[in-house]
Parts: structure tokens; C-alpha cells; sequence
């Protein structure tokens, strides 16, 4: 176990930070002291989750957000994940050449970790790397997930604000992100904007943002404009006004007097490699958790967040036990009788459930 | 869980030629290692810094421009200030013979010269590991 703070009000230096989350990646027991006595720590960064396509710009969007972030006085953390290879568990993780710049400043620190099998965007350690990370004394963590398709939406599992990053000339459509991805965001940004095609994204996605929100569905967004138009029912029109146009976080949908309290989320334009547009996007994401603050919406979503996290953590114990050597042996045993028609496949399945329960009685954990 | 080798493939100096690195870089990864490329033109403080904060088990350099006398060493002495002894490192490009005593005994744990097979190298790293 690597140095653990004696004193609990030392802050975490970055070695012991890094070798921390080692220790989380390979599942070490030893890091579950440590970690209990960080949690008290935790809970007070704003976690940004920054996802999208492969090649949409997410890491220089990132790096740029880093600069911006480091320029309000903000301690700034990054958790890049990128795919481990199926075949041999090697990984290439290079997300960091585009934040070298922030390499030596002591407000920044960036990790790279392997998705190391898991599937949904990001790698079984985040949950408790963030924690890790919140713990040192980090203001913001921005998650960077792994270059998405449409369903690796584990994202909004541990992160406050997502950002989903999207780009023009994916297709005559945003087809490639619609379903799935693209009802996890809370900022929308379509970056490389100076390429043709930019606008046309921008009016589809505010076009399927509001069809969204007028046929109710439940995306994550909806709520929280409910929440906030309730919250302030009586707002000058000309604010809304200068919403639709994209430039205001909360855009009303004006023109529907049935929808007064409906909002959809901005959708912002960057040219992450030059620059443009990040001061206004860092402006919606920290416009978004100010919201999500307001209007209690913050704690109920760490609570969901939390209650997802217990349950996955819990099946993954659960299904350790079908490794133990009794149950692999009763496995055997069962399957060869229900092939021989001595017992059928129900009376195997209640036995077999009997044994894993036993093994779970005498158990222990290190997960 | 198995113990995953992370190796930190970086280039330090000023030359921009990274195909040899990449090449390691692509078979690091393709005998099962975590590798982190950090990109061209780094210093030796962004090098170690970067080490930390990835907790590397190995850091591979390749430079090309003839400055391996000041830059390896430079590392090797930011690395010890960082506490990071325990972390295997090496290095490879194009470096003369009468070069090579002086930068192992600065800690370089071994120099690769052209011709090198990616085999040695990945044997070199599987055996040689620090923790």
C-alpha cells in the first residue's frame, strides 16, 4: 500500500494520487482503507463528462477547456479513457499529446486509463478513480470518454455536466449519434465548426431537441428545464429571445404557449483547435451545474448515480461466486443431469441458486 | 487481476521524426502492454511529469537529434527527484557506442540501436521491471 496520509487533513500529493488509482485499476484490497478514509473528502468537484464520436476533436476540446478552467482559478483533473485491444489487452493511449502543454502545471492532472474490457464508453475504474481524484483536491474532472457510436452511455453515470461533441459531415445526417448518445447531453457542441455543414448540425440537433422535449420524452434534460422553468415562471421575453438563437443556456421554446416551461438544452459551435467558441462553452457547462444546484436536481442525480453504481458493484460480487470451485463442480454435476433427464432445468437452476448462496454466506471481498 | 506493464513512450528534444516510436509504441501495445504516447517534442520535465502522474512502469525514449547526453541524463535526474526509482527506464535512436557506458551509468537501463528488434526490446522490458 502505497503512503497513506496519516493525517487526514493532508491533501493527497500526486504520487500517492497516481499510485492510488493503480491500485483502484487492478483492484487491489488494500486501496478500500484509504478510500474509506478519502470519502469524507469527496462530493465537492464538478464532474464534466466530455464524449462523441472518434476524431470529433474531444481531446483538444478538452485540452482547450483545461486552459479556460486553469484561467478561473480552477484545480483541473482529466481521466482520458481509450479502448483496450479485445485480442491482447494492450491499449495505446494517446489522448495526452494533446494536453501536453498542461503537462508541468502543478493545477492540472491528467491520467490515461485503458478501458480494460469494459464496454459503455469508459473503464471500470472511473467511479471510484473520480472519487480519487476529488478527494486530492481537484475543482473540476473532466472524463473523456472512449470515441462512442450510439450506446456507450455510462457517462451520465458519474458525470454532472456531459458534453456530448458532435461534428459536421458524419453523414447526411446526425444519424450516427441519434439515438442513444445523443439523449445523454447537457451541452451540446459541434465542434469543427469551420468546416461545411456546421449550421445544418446545429438546426438538426436543436430540431431534435425539441421534438424531444414536445413529445415528452424522458431524456436527461428534460427534467432539470422543468424543474427551472417552475422555478421561474415569470422571465423577461427578450432573455428567451436571445435563447433561441443558442447564445443562452436555457432556450425556451417560444413559439408553443402549451411548452412555456419546456427548455432545451444550447448547442454551441467550436473550432476546438483554434480555440473559438470555448469560453462560451465552459460558460453553458458551468451555467448547467449552477442549474442543476438551483434546483436540487444535483443531489438527486448523484443519488441515482450512486444507487446504479451499488447495484453493478453488488451483481459483480454476485457473480464471482459462479467462480468458486463448489459451484463450478455443482455446475457440472447439475448440467449432466439435466442432459440425462434425472432433474429438469428448473430443479438445477433453484439447486444451483441454493449452493451460490452458501458460498455468498462464507465469502469474502475484495472488491 | 493481472498486473497490467503501463509504458510511457515519449520523445524528447527537438528532432520530429516519431515513426520509430510509434512502431514500438504499436507493438507494446500489441504484446499486451498500456502504452501512453505523449507526442513530439517534449521536455524532460514534462516526460517525468507526465511518468508521475500516469504511474508508469517503464518510460521508453527515442531521440534522434543527438542530444541523448544532455536530455537522458536530465531525466534520469528529474526522475529521482520525483521519488520515481523504481520505474524501469530506457531509450533508443540513434546513439553512437562510446555513448552508451555514460548514459547507463546516468541510470538509462539500456540503450536499443538501430536494427534492434521490437522482441528484445519487449523481453528486455518483461524481465527487467523494477516493481
Amino acid at each position: 500500500m502505497p503512503d497513506s496520509p496519516s493525517d487526514q487533513s493532508d491533501r493527497l500529493d500526486t504520487r500517492q494520487l497516481a499510485r492510488l488509482i493503480s491500485q483502484i485499476e487492478r483492484q487491489d484490497i488494500a486501496r478500500l482503507g484509504l478510500l474509506s478514509v478519502l470519502h469524507q473528502r469527496t462530493g465537492r468537484a464538478h464532474i464534466i463528462g466530455i464524449t462523441g464520436p472518434p476524431g470529433s476533436g474531444k481531446s483538444t476540446l478538452t485540452d482547450k477547456i483545461i486552459g479556460q478552467l486553469r484561467g478561473r482559478g480552477r484545480r483541473v483533473a482529466v481521466l482520458a479513457i481509450d479502448p483496450s485491444s479485445p485480442f491482447t489487452g494492450g491499449a495505446i493511449l494517446g489522448d495526452r499529446i494533446r494536453m501536453m502543454r498542461h503537462a508541468t502545471d502543478e493545477g492540472v492532472f491528467i491520467r490515461s486509463l485503458a478501458s480494460r474490457g469494459h464496454l459503455g464508453g469508459l473503464s471500470r475504474a472511473v467511479a471510484e478513480t473520480i472519487r480519487a481524484v476529488d478527494a486530492a483536491g481537484f475543482d473540476d474532472i473532466i472524463v473523456e470518454t472512449v470515441g462512442v457510436g450510439q450506446s456507450e452511455v455510462d457517462i451520465v453515470r458519474c458525470a454532472d455536466t456531459v458534453v456530448l461533441v458532435a461534428v459536421p459531415g458524419l453523414g447526411d445526417d446526425i444519424q450516427a449519434i441519434k439515438a442513444g448518445v445523443m439523449e445523454i447531453g447537457d451541452v451540446f457542441c459541434v465542434n469543427k465548426a469551420d468546416r461545411d455543414g456546421a449550421e445544418r448540425v446545429v438546426r438538426e440537433t436543436k430540431a431534435m431537441l425539441e421534438a424531444a422535449v414536445l413529445n415528452g420524452a424522458a431524456t436527461r434534460f428534460s427534467d432539470l428545464y422543468r424543474a427551472a422553468g417552475q422555478a421561474e415562471t415569470a422571465t423577461a421575453p427578450a432573455t428567451d429571445r436571445a435563447a433561441v438563437s443558442g447564445t443562452h443556456h436555457v432556450a425556451k421554446l417560444l413559439d408553443d404557449p402549451h411548452h412555456a416551461h419546456l427548455r432545451i438544452p444550447a448547442v454551441l459551435l467550436t473550432v476546438a483547435e483554434q480555440g473559438e467558441g470555448v469560453a462560451a462553452l465552459v460558460d453553458e457547462i458551468k451555467s448547467h451545474y449552477g442549474l442543476l444546484l438551483a434546483t436540487g436536481l444535483l443531489e438527486q442525480h448523484r443519488c441515482d448515480n450512486t444507487a446504479w453504481e451499488l447495484r453493478n458493484t453488488v451483481s459483480d460480487r454476485l457473480l464471482a461466486f459462479l467462480d468458486a470451485d463448489i459451484v463450478e463442480a455443482a455446475l457440472a454435476r447439475l448440467a449432466g443431469g439435466v442432459v440425462r433427464r434425472e432433474r429438469d432445468f428448473y430443479q438445477a437452476l433453484d439447486e444451483l441458486f441454493g449452493t451460490v448462496l452458501a458460498v455468498s454466506k462464507s465469502a469474502h471481498f475484495n472488491s | 487481476m493481472e498486473q497490467k506493464i503501463r509504458v510511457l513512450v515519449a520523445k524528447p528534444g527537438l528532432d520530429g521524426h516519431d515513426r520509430g516510436a510509434k512502431v514500438i509504441a504499436r507493438a507494446l501495445r500489441d504484446a499486451g502492454m498500456e502504452v501512453i504516447y505523449t507526442g513530439l517534442r517534449q521536455t524532460p520535465e514534462q516526460i517525468v511529469s507526465a511518468a508521475l502522474q500516469e504511474d508508469v512502469d517503464v518510460v521508453a525514449m527515442s531521440i534522434l537529434s543527438g542530444a541523448h547526453n544532455h536530455l537522458f541524463p536530465r531525466v534520469m535526474e528529474l526522475m529521482h527527484e520525483q521519488k520515481l526509482d523504481d520505474v524501469l527506464v530506457i531509450g533508443g535512436g540513434v546513439i553512437p557506442d562510446e555513448d552508451i557506458a555514460g548514459l547507463k551509468a546516468a541510470g538509462i537501463a539500456e540503450i536499443f540501436t538501430p536494427g534492434t528488434t521490437t522482441a528484445t526490446t519487449i523481453e528486455f522490458i518483461r524481465n527487467n521491471l523494477k516493481r
